[in-house]
């Protein structure tokens, strides 16, 4: 076998997508587990960074095809996912959160109802939101857009952060009337509801793995299974590992069913018409197509599946505050997206899980493979110390500071990234490919026509 | 197919046309045109004139595009509008197709106003265009160009084309779509292309493509916004035939376009804009020996 079976061999591989992105996760996890065993991770370690991992892969997967739905295909520069995000999260948390306040004066409680019923409410409140934002936007020229949405995810969380919204006290008998005729009234559950301020809210409803897991009846096994990981494996404490680590397969199952949602949302009659918007909205209307009404169902759509994204992001942490949803967390989105290619369905879950693996997660696991090798010890407080040791030729304290630097250096990465991939690659991993926008294929149908007669007298020359 | 419709107003305007040919005048029942001595025939439904614009009048800014212009499209027809360069022709276009919104005047298509209606409303209705610049969707491949045009695509609906069994029938829909689609792609040649990007198109290709596309709405009628411009003269040769052929099939065309020997020879009627309004009226003969014509063109002031 020679080099270019071999190539050959990989493009066809790769022409095929599942293969493409189990292919590029093959290599992602392999990377990992090998750097860990490299830099002598120990098991509980390692899984727990596997699992922080298939998490970020999960999330920016997600958020990458919802925005592909947006931008990709209708050609709708959406950069306020992160409002829709934090609505879908905060409407779950107060639907969810049990009736009595916890954690002091300052913590509001919620409805009480279960994480299902709060989960749908995100979801639904998130694509609620997008219609009010898109019913005026959607109507503007491509930057408007831009602006409006940056604008609403920012009043999204002010109005987290604002006190007006802090806390309300919920009456203790609420009557239902209608014209004056009283139908019932009802003592509601909860007594204050809120959106809790500056603090955020603290996630006291159930996990969603948790709740996830009890609504399909699978808690005691997954007890069980846990017990059988605590005999055999890790024997102190190994649920958070595990739980993380499942939760991680749950999301990569909710990106399959958003790359399958997306791919018949996409390879349909709709969204051919979302694909003549992007290409030239006035073609669309000219063909008979109501343009509003399609650009104004993606947009909602896309809303609804980017507040679910949300909801899986944060609910399964202890609690939220409003910085979490500040519009870093769109722009990454982008990176992912520009990564993987706009326009592909593929290219999106892949661009998610470069994005998560290399940019997102890769400078911090590498650091902390490095801590976990060596022993680095506390490194200089400032920039200014970090370069004296570098006058005595000593450069390890520089690299010690540019190691606890990495968060902020990880915004620098991704920056030259994006400045890379705009010179070199700008369409992405997968950005000029043809997902043809139909539900059939489209070569000429058996016995129609003829097709030898291929080269027609036209006389235009190729451009 | 709506009867033909008593028009209260008549056709005023800066129509020269006072020696209309009896062939090609228009059937609207009752009324007489201010200053064309237009018989008054039976109505023939087939006869009819599909488009009666009326009094069409747009200004931008202080500059009035379009001033007044009223003319009628005789079913089946082929009929030019000329002009000099900025006469008004692409905005009377966007004006009948909604493009625009009129200041003043009426758009009635099948008897019925359409005037300020979308332009996906005024297309539903069977009145397709194509673009002056061919604007194809550069990043969809000629078939997805095609197979985005038909009207009634059920798997336009979001869910009917998420929704497992539903989707069978979208499926369903689109494989009788894409053997007329095909069908169309043959009729203009232009079938060895189907899976190129439509941005790799030449000039001419597009042309054909836009004008493919428009077909496939199933339109009554098509306002073609110069179809021939950078295109050569052996693709120009075909495209007429097109056209032609289509014509004999029942559709009706209305062609904006420059080049004033084409549309002589073409088409049985040419109306003439200049300045915003309409010069002539009448069938090329005429409009060659009309004075004001050959002034606008070889003189006088734009």
């Amino acid at each position: 076998m020679n080099v270019s079976d071999i190539r050959e061999r990989i493009s066809g591989m790769a022409s095929r997508d599942p293969g493409l992105v189990l292919g590029v996760l093959a290599i992602i996890y392999l990377a990992y587990i090998v750097a860990g065993l490299v830099f002598g991770f120990a098991l509980r370690g390692h899984l727990n960074s596997l699992a922080n991992l298939t998490f970020y892969i999960g999330v920016f997967a997600m958020l990458a095809l919802a925005l592909n739905l947006h931008w990709g295909y209708t050609g709708l520069f959406n950069i306020g996912v992160v409002g829709f995000m934090g609505i879908g999260v905060y409407v779950t948390a107060i639907v969810s959160k049990p009736p009595v306040a916890q954690g002091g004066a300052a913590q509001v409680g919620g409805l009480g109802l279960p994480l299902g019923v709060g989960v749908v409410a995100g979801v639904l409140a998130a694509a609620l939101f997008g219609l009010l934002v898109g019913l005026p936007a959607l109507r503007l020229r491509a930057d408007y857009l831009a602006i409006v949405t940056i604008a609403f995810s920012e009043i999204v969380r002010f109005t987290m952060m604002s006190r007006t919204f802090q806390t309300f006290t919920v009456p203790d008998t609420i009557d239902v009337a209608v014209f004056g005729v009283e139908l019932f009234s009802f003592d509601p559950a909860a007594d204050t509801v809120g959106l809790g301020g500056g603090g955020g809210l603290i996630l006291n409803h159930l996990p969603p793995l948790g709740a996830l897991l009890r609504w399909l009846h699978l808690w005691e096994p997954y007890l069980g299974f846990v017990g059988w990981v605590q005999a055999n494996f890790i024997a102190n404490n190994p649920k958070p590992v595990v739980d993380s680590l499942v939760y991680g397969i749950v999301l990569l199952i909710v990106v399959g069913l958003y790359y399958w949602l997306l791919t018949w949302t996409g390879e349909s009659p709709f969204g051919r018409v979302l694909k003549a918007i992007r290409e030239d909205e006035d073609v669309a209307n000219a063909l008979g197509k109501d343009t509003n009404r399609f650009k104004l169902k993606s947009f909602v759509l896309g809303c609804a599946l980017m507040g679910l994204a949300g909801i899986l992001w944060y609910s399964g942490r202890g609690s939220i505050t409003p910085p979490s949803f500040r519009p870093n967390i769109t722009f990454y989105v982008w990176i992912a997206l520009i990564i993987g290619g706009a326009g592909s369905n593929t290219g999106s879950v892949l661009g998610g899980a470069v994005f998560a693996a290399l940019l997102y997660e890769g400078p911090r696991y590498f650091k902390n493979l490095v801590e976990a090798a060596f022993n680095v010890g506390d490194g200089p407080g400032n920039f200014g110390q970090a370069m004296a040791a570098m006058g005595s030729l000593d450069p390890v304290p520089f690299f010690v500071y540019t190691l606890n630097s990495i968060n902020q250096l990880r915004l620098v990465i991704m920056g030259l990234v994006l400045i890379w991939l705009m010179h070199n690659r700008p369409l992405g991993m997968l950005g000029h490919r043809k997902e043809t926008a139909a539900s059939i294929d489209l070569s000429r149908p058996e016995g129609t026509g003829t097709t030898d007669d291929a080269v027609a007298a036209d006389g235009g020359e190729q451009q | 197919m709506s009867e033909p419709t008593e028009e209260s107003d008549e056709v005023t305007g800066e129509s020269d046309g006072s020696t209309a040919d009896a062939d090609e005048v228009s059937e609207r029942g009752t009324e007489t045109s201010q200053d064309a001595a237009i018989p008054i025939e039976d109505v023939d439904l087939d006869s009819s004139t599909p488009l009666e614009v009326d009094g069409l009048r747009k200004t931008f800014g202080g500059i009035t595009a379009v001033d007044g212009v009223s003319f009628e499209v005789e079913r089946g027809s082929l009929t030019g509008l000329i002009g000099p360069n900025g006469a008004g022709k692409s905005t009377t276009f966007n004006l009948i197709t909604g493009m625009h919104e009129p200041d003043d005047g009426t758009v009635r298509f099948d008897g019925e106003d359409v005037t300020g209606l979308a332009p996906h409303e005024i297309a539903n209705r069977g009145l397709a265009r194509t673009f002056q610049i061919a604007r194809e969707l550069e990043e969809m491949t000629v078939l997805e160009n095609m197979m985005l045009a038909p009207k009634g695509q059920i798997g336009e609906s979001l869910w009917r084309s998420v929704t497992p069994g539903f989707r069978d029938d979208v499926q369903r829909q689109e494989t009788e779509q894409l053997e007329r689609v095909w069908e169309v792609l043959d009729f203009f040649e232009i079938d060895h292309l189907a899976e190129e990007y439509a941005g790799n198109l030449s000039g001419g290709q597009r042309k054909l493509l836009e004008m493919a596309r428009a077909l496939l709405t199933d339109p009554e009628m098509l306002l073609l916004d110069e179809p021939f411009a950078g295109v050569n003269p052996s693709l120009e040769k075909r495209l007429l035939e097109h056209i032609h052929e289509l014509r004999e099939e029942g559709y009706t065309f209305l062609i904006v376009e420059h080049d004033m020997d084409l549309i002589m020879n073409n088409c049985e009627r040419v109306i003439v804009m200049h300045q915003g309004r309409v010069l002539k009226d009448g069938t090329p003969a005429e409009v060659k020996e009309s004075e004001d014509v050959i002034e606008a063109y070889l003189g006088g002031e734009v």
